[in-house]
């Protein structure tokens, strides 16, 4: 009996181990239905979304006040904390065909790549009802060749010049926003002068004038239509006299000792910004919310904001719909709503980020609006202005995200490796060739 | 059930030896199929995730193919392999590699086996120590690199504060190639040393008591017992040790990749200054986007460790001759 008993244990063993191993291998091949996680489930339906950084619509409560005025909504909401994770993620979940959400977002580096080569996987937005409010630059940003417009906007950021009022005085240059913005009126070269007349009056000699190279860089060529590619898809950066000057200003004020040698949103940075290690940086409008808290409390009235030299546009994103959601229909209208005039203008007010939609634009809360931690700088009328200045075309390119990481690198060869300039330009240019070629 | 329970009705011979016959093809199915349904699953879950990977990489190596669209493959042959070859990015990745291998290894296996010796004498609370030492093995090598990046920071790390007090400039800890890679060596060192010494420990508690009492009487110091008696001891245990850290070594990717942070962890720094190859095979796959890049840098380290592994078991036959 015992040793039937023994035989028939390890039968059931052998049974359920073989059992198990089959459940494994059907448990690999059957369980992704390719789905967006959306659905409808009686009048119940449900959206899901991929989102990243601090877009705001779910941290606002935007999300909320949607579905408490559509109650038949039921929104879900991933947001990832790292563009370039979310990005990577997306792209896989792109290729494999699962994984996706039924809408995403879509950030303005990777706006060109995605039209150009996954336009399919996209519905169209060019024909949703009131969506016609936008700056016409921004909507033309993810529109395909074929007019196939594969996102709706959300923010935009226009730059200025971020600039602590107390260090500034302390070398001499003056504090009132108007005056410093004359200071480098029209030209980014005066704007590494006046950091060299800072640092020669400077007394505290911790005291870096601006953060980084590349905060100038960026500021610099995103002033202009064309960056590192041209209309017809080609590399152009390294004839383009915009990179070119860029480059040169940015190389001289890294060799001329006026940054602090940081990486913005890097290691270093937002302790540089809590214990005032730089006096100013150039800044769109969504850097004010990450200033403000970095900074903090004890440094708030000391900061304020001045026109930058030349009107740019630094990021911003959008929200697209994938063809393949069971809720098609719904996710259109929650992305337009999401991107409507009025709570862009609301999320303006709450968290900075500047709308791109005309009409939201000249709403009293966008034109208006002061900020009380740079002290009561009317940022609504300056970045208002800047976006007015910003090229109406702007052509991007499907690597302008890497090509642009691959810049401030070789910057930082500059200014904390004590490259020189020309070999260091040589270093990026082949870098470049490996990433986009 | 029923077959094994009934008695046979009448004792007619010719059932009762089918059933006999039966009866035994299924105990020795069971003897000799059983075994093969227990390690079914380790080999399910092998061939899925790691020999048909295995093969689906070197696949893509033979292909110019881009992370968005895997479905345009394009066949280059073996171009990717010689592009590799002359690519300056890969011999500068793989002596970091090498270097920081170096940095980490050799320190912290040296520290394990001090360790392990003082953890080996009679101590109160040995329990507790071992466990501390244990313990940073424990925490997960994002946590342990986030504060080590802190640590190391430029302008407020406490290690340059530190420093400072006895008058030393601040150093740029990631901009500096030598600062960088020691300061990512400290992490591997620091989370596994203890393991490492336990792994230890537990081989020199099996070494007889009486060689050390033997050693003792001819006069041996406590170094000169450390040197003699516990190092030969424990002589495979070390050379295990070693084959484990080179693994570990070649492998090396959270550590740099945090403590870089953002773009500069995905190139090692801003001059590849610590730049390993499992960052390099991350920078091609998932910045640049080119898988089939990435994959050849997959095979590339595969290859490598192979060649790690004959040349240590090379050298283990020889050290074994001698000995």
């Amino acid at each position: 009996m015992d040793k039937f008993r023994r035989k028939l244990r390890t039968r059931v063993v052998a049974a359920v181990s073989a059992a198990s191993a089959l459940g494994l291998v059907v448990g690999c091949g059957g369980s992704s239905d390719g789905g967006t996680g959306g659905g409808r489930d009686g009048d119940k339906v449900t959206i899901t979304m991929g989102l990243f950084g601090v877009m705001g619509f779910k941290e606002t409560g935007l999300l909320d006040k949607y579905m408490k005025e559509h109650p038949n909504v039921v929104i879900k909401a991933d947001v990832a904390g790292d563009e370039q994770t979310y990005y990577t993620a997306l792209q896989t979940h792109l290729a494999a065909g699962s994984g996706l959400k039924d809408i995403q977002g879509i950030e303005i580096g990777r706006a060109k790549e995605l039209s150009d080569t996954q336009k399919d996987k996209f519905v169209d937005l060019a024909g949703v009802a009131g969506t016609d409010h936008f700056l016409p630059w921004k909507q033309s940003q993810v529109t395909a060749s074929d007019r196939k417009v594969i996102g709706l906007g959300t923010d935009i950021g226009p730059m200025a010049v971020c600039y602590r009022k107390d260090l500034f005085e302390q070398s001499g240059l003056p504090t009132d926003r108007d005056e410093v913005a004359k200071l480098w009126e029209g030209d980014w070269s005066k704007y590494v002068d006046a950091g060299k007349r800072f640092k020669q009056n400077s007394k505290d000699d911790k005291v870096a004038f601006m953060d980084s190279s590349s905060g100038l860089f960026n500021a610099m060529i995103y002033g202009d239509s064309q960056q590192f590619y041209d209309k017809k898809g080609e590399l152009v950066y390294a004839t383009n006299p915009v990179v070119k000057d860029a480059w040169k200003l940015a190389s001289e004020a890294a060799t001329s000792d006026l940054t602090a040698k940081l990486r913005q949103f890097q290691p270093g940075w937002d302790p540089g910004l809590a214990n005032s290690t730089f006096a100013s940086t150039v800044c769109p409008a969504w850097m004010l919310a990450h200033i403000s808290e970095k900074a903090g409390p004890k440094n708030k009235g000391k900061w304020d904001v001045a026109k930058a030299p030349k009107g740019a546009n630094w990021g911003g994103s959008f929200l697209g719909v994938m063809e393949k959601s069971p809720v098609k229909k719904e996710a259109q209208e929650l992305v337009a709503w999401l991107t409507a005039p009025e709570q862009q203008a609301f999320l303006f007010k709450e968290i900075g980020n500047f709308p791109s939609s005309q009409t939201a634009l000249k709403m009293p809360e966008v034109v208006d609006a002061k900020s009380d931690y740079f002290g009561g700088a009317p940022i609504g009328k300056i970045f208002g202005a800047a976006a007015q200045e910003i090229p109406d075309e702007q052509v991007l390119g499907r690597k302008d995200g890497t090509i642009k990481d691959i810049f401030s690198q070789g910057l930082t060869l500059i200014e904390a490796q004590n490259k020189r300039p020309n070999e260091a330009w040589k270093t990026t240019d082949e870098r470049i060739e490996k990433a986009a070629g | 059930m029923a077959i094994s329970t009934s008695t046979p009705p009448d004792g007619a011979p010719g059932i009762g030896a089918e059933r006999q016959r039966r009866r035994t093809l299924l105990h020795r199915l069971d003897v000799r199929g059983a075994p093969y349904a227990f390690v079914a699953p380790f080999f399910v879950v092998f061939a899925a995730f790691s020999f048909y990977p295995l093969i689906y990489t070197s696949w893509i190596s033979l292909h110019r193919v881009e992370l968005s669209t895997l479905n345009l493959m394009e066949w280059v042959g073996f171009d990717n392999y010689t592009a590799l070859w002359d690519d300056e990015r890969f011999w500068n990745a793989l002596l970091n590699t090498f270097t920081i291998g170096v940095l980490s290894t050799v320190p912290q296996l040296l520290m394990a086996l001090g360790l392990a010796h003082l953890l080996n004498y009679r101590l109160r609370g040995s329990t507790f120590f071992r466990v501390a030492a244990l313990t940073p093995y424990a925490t997960s090598v994002g946590a342990a690199a986030l504060v080590f990046t802190m640590l190391f920071e430029r302008d407020f790390g406490m290690i340059n504060w530190m420093l400072s007090l006895v008058g030393v400039d601040n150093i740029d800890w990631e901009n500096n190639k030598w600062a960088a890679q020691t300061a990512i060596s400290s992490i591997v060192i620091w989370r596994w040393t203890g393991y490492n010494a336990l792994l230890y420990l537990a081989a020199m508690q099996a070494i007889p008591r009486d060689r050390y009492e033997a050693a003792a009487i001819d006069g041996a110091s406590r170094w000169q017992q450390f040197l003699k008696v516990t190092v030969p001891g424990i002589r495979s245990t070390i050379v295990f040790t070693i084959v484990l850290s080179t693994i570990g070594a070649t492998q090396l990717f959270g550590e740099p990749l945090i403590f870089g942070q953002g773009p500069n962890g995905i190139t090692g720094g801003a001059d590849n200054q610590y730049q390993t190859l499992g960052l390099l095979l991350y920078e091609e796959g998932w910045k640049n986007y080119q898988m089939g890049r990435a994959a050849t840098v997959a095979w590339a380290m595969f290859l490598l460790l192979i060649v790690v592994f004959v040349v240590q078991q090379v050298v283990k036959r020889v050290m074994a001759r001698k000995a």
